[in-house]
């Protein structure tokens, strides 16, 4: 059931002075299972293509697919679309409010109109599965830290049971343990639960370790769109448009450069241990 | 709908409405004002209309944009309507039961609606052509002699323009937390009164929780930059009348004459009373 994105535009304020146009002309294909990452500048149009993935906005010109059915029909049940298309926004935790965390997961699932008994059952697994033990279920959401706040945040989506998980910029405001955290738990939520993740971001290092595909965006347009290798060996492109490759990619990429013989398109940490052993035991 | 109200909202454009110091744009929105309510009769909405039209044209502020603000008073411009329709006494055209429809209410109506409609689209036009801070510091400066009389005008205006600024930002935030819960499934514009009122709670708490960590956090910037009052402060960009606010001062004046003159003696009236 992939979602289909056939030459979707969104263009603000039409007509004034501040007309903007945050996508141009998008086409996307987005499979299920996969793990992708959007990659793009501030103000690049991914939150805005995000927001179109569920129906929050409209496109202006274009057509989204869900399930092969076009997502602006009139007839097209909104509530059914939310739920199989999560969306987890910037500082989730900044839309908590109900008295204790375990009440506020519940608050999607509610929605759905499901039974008392099915709600308690999917917020439960669903702060299982964020890593949230008991003892925080009755605790108020104010009260929890930074990292367990988001925690909370995220399990109040996944109890809706998306097929489609969309992360803006989960790492936003974490420190480093905490953004670790996060993206380890993500990448355990498409491992166990075998769904489409979309993880939205401005870094490479966020995504290179984990993701599969990787979108990136720049004035609205799709800019690149392959796996994180062919994507990285666009270096000066992507330094162009402000973004860069991931740490470990530059530092062997600048071996590379002062004639050490390693492979320059790696892009995890373990990738270039073993290039740096090898290239050790040669001597 | 968020982006419907123009409140407060600054409109970027290079214009000579825009160029002009924002004291003779608060005065002369005071002195627009006046003028709609100096008589009842259709000759000064004529002149008013004139006047708000070319200063419209000027500004270039697209009309579509400007009468957005409109929009969300509608419901109050119909209820205003039909109750002076209805409740003013005078020559019955139609009556039911103890309502009586009236030449006189309908006129009632009729000014009401349009001293309404003016009155918004003439103060909007002010927001939109001046910048918070131009606004309050315009302010400032026209309160300055009540200073005299322990009246705290530099703290008003500061205050005035906290909330002028927070208004887009407040919209903002709400249309995101808004997003965010709709994304969890909630419903805003569906469903019984009640549930309505209901589905408020999850937009209003985060809100609230929201505006007093960003008021908190503006406190504490103040401080560190050692704000204090009024007294001695300097402004970076001291308010000075130039060329083009004398020749506004004059169309203003030329304005108020014919209005207050034309009105006068030729009272062009909706109906022979």
């Amino acid at each position: 059931m992939p979602i289909i994105l056939n030459h979707v535009n969104c263009i603000y304020e039409a007509g004034t002075n501040m007309e903007v146009a945050a996508l141009k002309d998008v086409n996307l294909v987005i499979p299920d299972g996969q793990f992708i990452g959007l990659i793009g500048h501030t103000g690049s149009g991914k939150s805005s293509l995000v927001q179109h993935l569920n129906g929050l906005m409209k496109p202006t010109g274009g057509e989204v697919y869900f399930d092969g059915q076009d997502i602006a029909d009139e007839d097209y049940d909104k509530k059914k679309l939310r739920s199989d298309v999560g969306l987890v926004f910037q500082y989730p935790e900044h839309q908590l409010f109900e008295a204790d965390v375990f009440s506020d997961v519940c608050f999607g699932p509610k929605n759905l109109g499901l039974s008392k008994k099915e709600i308690e059952l999917r917020a439960y697994e669903a702060l299982k599965m964020v890593g949230l033990e008991d003892e925080y279920f009755y605790q108020s959401p104010f009260d929890l830290s930074g990292g367990q706040k988001r925690r909370a945040a995220i399990a109040g989506v996944i109890a809706m049971k998306p097929r489609v998980l969309i992360l803006d910029e989960p790492t936003a405001g974490l420190d480093p343990k905490g953004r670790e955290e996060i993206l380890n738990l993500i990448k355990k939520l498409h491992e166990e639960m075998g769904i489409t993740i979309i993880l939205v971001s401005h870094s490479m290092d966020d995504v290179a370790d984990y993701v599969e595909r990787i979108i990136v965006m720049n004035h609205g347009e799709v800019f690149l769109d392959d796996e994180p290798k062919a994507v990285f060996s666009h270096k000066e492109e992507l330094e162009k448009i402000g973004l860069a490759v991931p740490t470990v990619t530059e530092i062997m990429s600048r071996c590379a450069g002062k004639g050490f013989p390693v492979d320059d398109t790696v892009t995890t940490i373990e990738e270039a241990k073993a290039e740096l052993l090898k290239l050790y035991k040669k001597r | 709908m968020l982006r419907d109200i123009t409140l407060g909202q600054y409109y970027q454009a290079d214009s000579p409405i825009h160029r002009m110091d924002a004291r003779v744009k608060l005065i002369g929105t005071l002195v627009y004002i006046i003028t709609l309510f100096l008589y009842k009769n259709l000759t000064i909405y004529l002149i008013a209309l004139l006047f708000l039209g070319a200063v419209v044209k000027i500004s270039k502020v697209p009309l579509s944009f400007i009468l957005r603000g409109i929009k969300t008073i509608m419901i109050l411009l119909v209820i205003t309507a039909v109750f002076n329709m209805f409740l003013t006494p005078g020559e019955p055209i139609v009556s039911f039961w103890k309502f009586k429809l009236t030449w006189e209410g309908i006129a009632n109506a009729f000014y009401l609606c349009i001293r309404l409609v003016f009155l918004i689209v003439g103060s909007s036009l002010m927001t939109l052509t001046t910048t918070p801070n131009q606004l309050t510091d315009g302010l400032e400066s026209l309160l300055g002699p009540l200073k005299k009389i322990k009246v705290p005008v530099h703290e008003i205006a500061m205050m005035m323009s906290i909330a002028l600024r927070f208004i887009p930002i407040l919209l903002e935030e709400t249309d995101k937390i808004m997003k965010a819960q709709m994304a969890r499934g909630a419903e805003f514009d569906s469903g019984s009164l009640i549930k309505k009122v209901k589905a408020l709670v999850p937009l209003l708490v985060p809100l609230f929780i929201s505006a007093f960590r960003r008021a908190n956090d503006l406190a504490m910037a103040m401080e560190a930059r050692c704000y204090q009052g009024g007294e001695g402060r300097t402004k970076m960009k001291p308010l000075k009348y130039r060329k083009l606010d004398f020749g506004a001062f004059v169309v203003l004046g030329v304005y108020l004459a014919a209005a207050a003159v034309l009105g006068k003696l030729f009272p062009l009236n909706l109906i022979p009373l």
